[in-house]
């Protein structure tokens, strides 16, 4: 029931993208098209769940043991770097038709402030998933990162099908591009807000 | 470019916000509120300026092939720092701004500075630059907070001017994109003509 | 422009870099761990101040078991005697937790209450921060049925907060059960 909770609550409640403004570089930047969005979707969710567990067991095994958690950004953005990097390599390897399909947004995903975001809230702030307040366990966890990027994703796709539509109507000149997209994903979020409440 | 031109192109020709659309998470995320907004803004610019300068000095010795991660840890020594003394010195601040302080390490415009200016010029030029896009950075931030606080809860700065409860959703998720957008279309007209 | 790379210019440069960052961050965290601290202590200090009466001294943090308390500070009186708790309770609001510091004297009614964090609607729910509003302003003495008027209770709730309100509540009810144990 609670992952229910979690779940529901990390994809339509606290959107990450609408609720919490994390991830709108690439967000903008590659929902032109619905399959570079699906795509960058999909690569964004391998990498925020692998992040997420990994960060959060250096955190609890390294970090707080030895009382160095003012370390964290530092030791948390390398770890993501690292982490990018060796599913690259691992990718290309072992799958080359997914490498080919997430390949050219891998690197992009390092600078993308969801992976960091995600991975540092996790750690350091109290949720109440319907109960009391709680750190979240390294189940909670995994399942709030996988559930979060899902909500990545369907904000992604659902926007980049917007955005194919408003590229074929006329918009005045000074609206063109990104101010009507941000115009868009605003009423977007206004629409999200309903779901506001749920859990 | 003149050291004039370096500081001021930021506001106008170079905004990072309006106009190479960088840094956008903290933008949105951040701006519920004028004063929040240059809070955000300066902190950037704290960190801007620091690595820049840093970057500007050790770009001839680093590899080329590890330059980035060379560069990163750099920023988030830099954020580190900044983290620790908000800590100290304004803890009430950094509650506020609260997740978005740690981001700073991966917002692209500081990255994207070492990239496209201080690895290939001096301190001294790469400093200004640091000024000059830190300061657009914050001037945007606290305008998109202004425009926010105004309609969402009819104050400035905290001052409140109308009464009443002001139209919530501008304080909320959605007003942030709106007003962004809005602003977004202001600039071009006025940038464009 | 940068320099060739090879293998071992490569790790000398990372290793450099680490090392001298590691230092810098290293001297700042023990230049800054007092201020830290200071700043934490003066605020938990400043927030125990506004819901307890004047005078007394008041004992370091305690802890306890008790559902939702996070932990609790005895004020006593010049006598020796308990004047009030300060208990830090926290319940799920409608955004999130809603962390209070409870001010209750040892006959269970409220002295006062104040908003340690929340993550509310900003101008709905996040009104529970206002202090003079009279949401806030009916804690100060509070001694009727814990609950709001929906629930049967003598708490009148935000308009259009009733999550949060009920939140609220909670916390508070948390904290005066924790005074009744503990006065019991």
């Amino acid at each position: 029931m609670e992952y229910l909770l979690i779940i529901v609550s990390a994809i339509f409640v606290n959107n990450i993208v609408l609720a919490q403004f994390l991830g709108i570089c690439p967000f903008l930047g590659v929902s032109n098209k619905l399959s570079t969005a699906s795509g960058m979707s999909l690569a964004v969710c391998f990498v925020i769940t692998l992040a997420t567990v990994v960060t959060y067991l250096i955190n609890k095994f390294l970090l707080v043991p030895f009382g160095l958690t003012f370390l964290q950004t530092i030791a948390f953005i390398l770890v993501i770097a690292a982490l990018v990097q060796m599913v690259e390599i691992v990718l290309k390897k072992v799958s080359p038709a997914l490498y080919q399909a997430l390949g050219i947004f891998l690197p992009l995903i390092t600078t993308n402030c969801a992976v960091l975001g995600v991975a540092i809230n996790v750690v350091s702030k109290e949720f109440t998933f319907g109960g009391e307040a709680h750190m979240l366990g390294l189940g909670e966890a995994t399942v709030y990162a996988f559930a979060t990027s899902l909500g990545y994703g369907l904000a992604m796709i659902l926007f980049a099908g917007i955005r194919e539509h408003l590229s074929l109507n006329e918009v005045p000149k000074a609206f063109k591009g990104l101010p009507i997209a941000l115009i868009s994903v605003g009423i977007m979020a206004l629409a999200f807000l309903g779901f506001s409440g749920i859990v | 470019m003149s050291k004039f031109s370096l500081i001021t192109k930021g506001l106008l020709k170079e905004n990072p916000t309006f106009v190479l659309v960088l840094g956008m998470c903290p933008t949105l995320a951040t701006t519920t509120s004028a004063m929040n907004g240059l809070e955000m803004g300066l902190a950037t610019m704290f960190v801007l300026i620091l690595s820049n300068i840093v970057i500007s000095l050790i770009a001839p010795v680093v590899p080329d092939k590890v330059h980035i991660p060379v560069y990163i840890v750099v920023i988030a020594t830099f954020v580190t720092v900044l983290q620790l003394l908000m800590q100290a010195f304004t803890p009430d601040v950094y509650k506020t701004l609260g997740l978005f302080i740690p981001l700073i390490v991966v917002n692209c415009i500081i990255l994207g500075r070492a990239e496209a200016f201080a690895n290939k010029n001096g301190v001294w030029d790469s400093a200004l630059d640091g000024i000059g896009i830190g300061l657009g950075f914050t001037v945007s931030l606290t305008v998109i907070g202004i425009v926010r606080e105004i309609l969402g809860s009819g104050a400035a700065f905290g001052f409140k001017f109308i009464s009443g409860d002001g139209i919530l959703a501008f304080v909320m998720a959605p007003g942030a994109f709106l007003v962004l957008g809005y602003l977004m279309v202001l600039f071009n007209k006025i940038a464009k003509k | 422009m940068a320099a060739k790379s090879s293998l071992l210019n490569m790790a000398l440069c990372l290793t450099a870099v680490c090392l001298v960052c590691a230092a810098v961050l290293g001297i700042t965290y023990s230049v800054t761990k007092e201020p830290i601290e200071a700043a934490a202590v003066a605020e938990a200090q400043a927030s125990i101040a506004k819901v307890l009466p004047e005078g007394g001294t008041i004992s370091e943090e305690m802890t306890s078991e008790a559902e939702g308390v996070l932990g609790y500070y005895v004020q006593t009186a010049a006598d020796g005697s308990v004047s009030a708790y300060a208990v830090k309770s926290v319940a799920g609001g409608f955004g999130g937790p809603l962390t209070l510091m409870v001010g209750v004297l040892p006959d269970g009614s409220i002295y006062n209450t104040s908003v340690l964090s929340h993550s509310e609607t900003p101008g709905l729910g996040a009104k529970c921060t206002e202090e003079d509003s009279h949401f806030r302003t009916q804690w100060k003495g509070f001694s009727g049925r814990l609950a709001v008027t929906k629930d049967g209770g003598d708490v009148d709730a935000i308009t259009a907060s009733t999550i949060t309100s009920r939140a609220y509540t909670k916390a508070v009810a948390q904290a005066v059960a924790l005074v009744k144990s503990l006065e019991d």
